[in-house]
């Protein structure tokens, strides 16, 4: 077809308002928030129905497009970054709720809902959607379940993973595929389901999802453990674990990262502690207060020297918004950020917060590590400037032996942010040569073409 | 117009803040626009690249950039959000300023700027001539809200325009220069021009207000206009004749505070006048800059210099329901907003009701609502759903701009709430 009937084809499906074309607009849709070099695509296309969805992805697989999915564009592993030429799929108009149902505990949704107003809208009904990824202002929970996204509440509340019941997708046909149900027991087929779960739209194009809902805790307390020794507190998340108390949230700063907060918000952080845990517990009342208290005497036994509970919930808020404001502070110190996830077995905590520190010296780089110890997800953050090539070499060196280290000690290369284009490469250290090959032979499959997210997850 | 080149190179100097956007897509959840059309060329992430694109000459298309960079509200919600400090608003209004240089100003806008808000002696004529020939060309709709709609076809098309004043401000109360009674603090009124050809009353209370409290006012004869539609529009050279017009006006010497009553002519003042000066000579540069630091909102500095102070009084048992639109220039902007709440409490027969999302824009933005009425009005819409669901009898505000958006949408809809300027809620206490 030549590019002219291209366009009056996407055009008649989507409608003329809702295919770009223009250089600018194209621009627009040719960056997430990963570090890496922008790419425009050759179109973008909005659909606003599911319909116009499925016929835009057979149109691209009849014309050998490559199609690139994309919600709110926040992820920060070029997920989202579209191939050359190819065509990129904004779903910010799918945005509908299709079902909140309380009897049985579920929501069906479009992939373009943002994941803030899912949660607003099941909490007004007295129900609980909690993958919190930071992003939740504006990411989509279709991007959430493309990238199987993480989050404060991994800990005890799991990951989005653990939350979709069911979806269906399009095929590279065009063809509906449905997995999964509304039902808590399912045992129909394969499931599909999990396989697309952070599958990065390299395997087929979200149609409806439907997430599970539970029931919102009754009662909650958080706290706040100042330790002077980085050792003692990542000794702390290990101890706390090991004891079978499982916080809601269990959450790590460092003391550059608390010097930069403090200096940012004047939230009244201890500037001089070496580390910080907040901590929150929840459940039953009854529950809550038993878990509060043995985890402040699990803290003063490891040798912190604060241990302070929120009094009131505007005390709450405060160390919150203290961990909240982790990212907004460091990105301020320089132009640049990387924002890595490499994530480690919890036992395994107090030896990668030692090595990062050791590879800010080695590298002489800027790093504030925070992060979700709870679940061994660090967010160790590097601040630079990206004009710099030699520092941003520097950069890269010091990333690729964050990553070495976390598997050597049996981690992983992503807790919640995915592969997308910037961990592509160092996929076969995790996995080695046979899964990838086996992983290409089903995308194969799936998509003969490879019109799916090219590039992503296992190369091209 | 020259080459892409040069662009690029009068671009670079934004790229030290252009940089600092590490592209999170915060901005999605706060912008008004975005909230409408869900394309990332109407949120700032996206003009942020487009300016970036055109900088490092990765995008070669100045005239598709400025009518995206065009389709923004400059309310600032962005910026107020924004977890890197971006300086959104700075750069847009930089970023205006070049592009307009660059590709010049569209006629119709040249011809009005130029040749008719430079020159504010004119303006004020022409202005108050046109109270005669509106009654002509458009018919009032509701006595409420005062407001009017086209009886022909028109460039405004189908909005309910509040009427213009039948005498301005700078005729009800005319230049003065009152020494300081009891509060012993003088101040300069600046009155802005929707409050001085629209809505007077919300200027006599500002002034009712200062006087009450022992306040000296100097109120200089022909101010112009404090400027923010040159700016929005890039046209630098009116920008800097109105500053200057201004500047020989108002002498910070002469008083301790700068007060407006208009959000966005405090917000210009204040912000954008130091920001946007450059050009002009060392001198007027120092003045622009010693008057911005005096400037504020008449809320803040009654509240600030505790002129209004302890507890409000408990709200009558009959008092009825009011509720108060936070304008962005007073709450994005300057962080004003417990102030003029403050004001509205010393009213016992108002109790506020405070509406879902009050600081949500209300869809003006200035000269984006000539230009895309429609996206104009579908943004308002949300804030007269919230004023109607508030059950409010009056909606509250600090910002001419906003009442005229308000007053548009309330009309239209046919609902019966009157808008007024808080200071009026204020100054019937005194």
């Amino acid at each position: 077809m030549s590019t002219a009937a291209l366009h009056q084809e996407f055009a008649r499906i989507a409608g003329p308002e809702n295919v770009f074309k223009d250089a600018s607009d194209l621009l627009t849709y040719s960056y997430d928030a990963a570090l890496l070099p922008s790419q425009p695509p050759g179109l973008a296309v909005r659909p606003t129905t599911l319909e116009a969805l499925g016929q835009v992805v057979r149109l691209c697989n009849q014309e050998g497009l490559p199609l690139t999915v994309r919600g709110a564009g926040t992820n920060l592993s070029g997920g989202t970054i579209p191939a050359r030429e190819g065509v990129v799929v904004v779903t910010t108009a799918l945005n509908r709720i299709v079902e909140i149902n309380q009897e049985d505990l579920y929501a069906v949704v479009e992939p373009g809902v943002i994941n803030a107003r899912l949660f607003a809208e099941a909490q007004k009904l007295g129900l609980f959607y909690p993958p919190d990824p930071g992003s939740q202002a504006v990411s989509t929970l279709g991007g959430n379940v493309a990238e199987n996204s993480g989050g404060l509440r991994g800990l005890k509340y799991g990951v989005t993973r653990d939350y979709v019941m069911g979806l269906s997708f399009f095929d590279t046909e065009g063809q509906l595929v449905k997995t999964g149900s509304r039902t808590v027991k399912c045992a129909t087929g394969y499931n599909l389901a999990g396989l697309m779960v952070g599958s990065e739209g390299t395997l087929g194009v979200f149609g409806q999802i439907i997430l599970r809902l539970i029931p919102p805790p009754a009662a909650s307390r958080a706290l706040l453990a100042v330790f002077d020794r980085v050792q003692a507190a990542s000794e702390t998340v290990a101890a706390i674990i090991a004891a079978r108390i499982t916080p809601a949230t269990l959450e790590f700063l460092d003391n550059f990262t608390i010097r930069t907060v403090e200096e940012f918000s004047g939230a009244g952080l201890p500037t001089e502690a070496a580390a910080l845990l907040l901590i929150e517990v929840d459940g039953h009342p009854a529950q809550v207060a038993e878990e509060a208290q043995k985890v402040q005497e699990i803290c003063r036994a490891q040798g912190a020297t604060l241990v302070r509970p929120a009094a009131d919930a505007a005390e709450k808020e405060r160390i919150w918004t203290a961990r909240r404001a982790a990212i907004p502070a460091l990105a301020r110190l320089k132009p640049s950020v990387v924002l890595e996830d490499a994530t480690v077995p919890r036992s395994k905590v107090p030896e990668l917060v030692r090595f990062i520190n050791d590879l800010a010296k080695r590298y002489e780089l800027t790093i504030g590590t925070f992060g979700h110890a709870g679940d061994g997800n660090l967010h160790p953050t590097i601040v630079f400037d990206q004009r710099d090539a030699e520092q941003e070499k520097r950069v890269r060196q010091a990333v690729e032996e964050l990553f070495d280290r976390a598997l050597a000690l049996g981690g992983t290369l992503s807790g919640e942010h995915g592969l997308g284009l910037t961990k592509t490469r160092f996929l076969v250290k995790e996995v080695g040569k046979a899964t990838i090959a086996w992983s290409r032979r089903l995308k194969r499959a799936m998509d003969p073409k490879g019109i799916l997210n090219p590039g992503k997850i296992v190369g091209a | 117009m020259g080459s892409v080149t040069q662009l690029a190179r009068l671009l670079a100097e934004l790229d030290e803040q252009l940089i600092t956007c590490m592209r999170c897509g915060f901005c999605q959840s706060v912008c008004p626009l975005y909230g409408e059309t869900g394309r990332e060329a109407d949120v700032a992430r996206g003009k942020l690249a487009l300016l970036d694109g055109l900088a490092h000459e990765m995008l070669q298309d100045p005239h598709g950039v400025r009518e995206r960079l065009e389709r923004c509200l400059l309310c600032g919600s962005c910026a107020a959000n924004c977890p890197s400090g971006v300086k959104v608003l700075d750069i847009f209004l930089k970023a205006r300023a070049i592009l307009s240089g660059y590709l010049g100003l569209p006629p119709a806008k040249q011809l009005l700027f130029r040749q008719v808000l430079a020159r504010p002696a004119l303006f004020n004529r022409l202005m108050s001539l046109a109270p005669r020939f509106e009654n002509l060309l458009t018919r009032p709709v509701d006595s409420l809200l005062d407001t009017s709609c086209a009886r022909f076809t028109s460039p405004l098309g189908q909005r309910h325009l509040k009427r213009l004043a039948r005498v301005p401000l700078h005729r009800l109360e005319p230049p003065r220069s009152t020494p300081a009674g009891a509060s012993g603090l003088r101040v300069a009124f600046f009155a802005g021009c929707l409050i001085d050809k629209l809505y007077p009353a919300a200027g006599r209370a500002a002034l009712k207000a200062l006087e009450h409290h022992g306040v000296g006012v100097e109120m200089p004869a022909e101010e112009a206009c404090c400027g923010i539609p040159a700016l929005s529009a890039g046209d630098m050279p009116t920008f800097n004749k109105l500053l200057g017009h201004n500047l020989a006006r108002l002498d910070p010497g002469r008083f301790d505070y700068l007060v407006t009553a208009c959000a966005t002519c405090a917000g210009t003042i204040h912000q954008l006048w130091p920001l946007m000066c450059a050009s002009l000579s060392p001198a007027a540069q120092e003045r622009a800059r010693a008057l911005a630091a005096k400037t504020r909102d008449v809320s803040q500095f009654l509240v600030e210099t505790d002129l209004v102070q302890g507890q409000a009084p408990a709200p009558d048992p009959q008092a009825q329901p009011l509720t108060y639109h936070d304008p962005c220039h007073l709450k994005k902007s300057l962080g004003v907003f417990r102030e003029p709440r403050r004001l509205l409490a010393a009213n016992p027969a108002w109790r506020l009701v405070e509406m879902t999302e009050s600081d949500w824009c209300c869809g003006l933005g200035g000269s984006f609502s000539l230009e895309h009425y429609d996206l104009s009005q579908r943004i308002g819409k949300h804030k007269l759903e919230h004023i109607a669901a508030s059950g409010a009898a009056t909606v509250a505000t600090g910002c001419p701009a906003c009442m005229l958006q308000i007053s548009d949408q309330l009309s239209q809809a046919g609902r019966r709430v009157a808008v007024k300027h808080y200071l009026e809620i204020y100054a019937d206490t005194l």
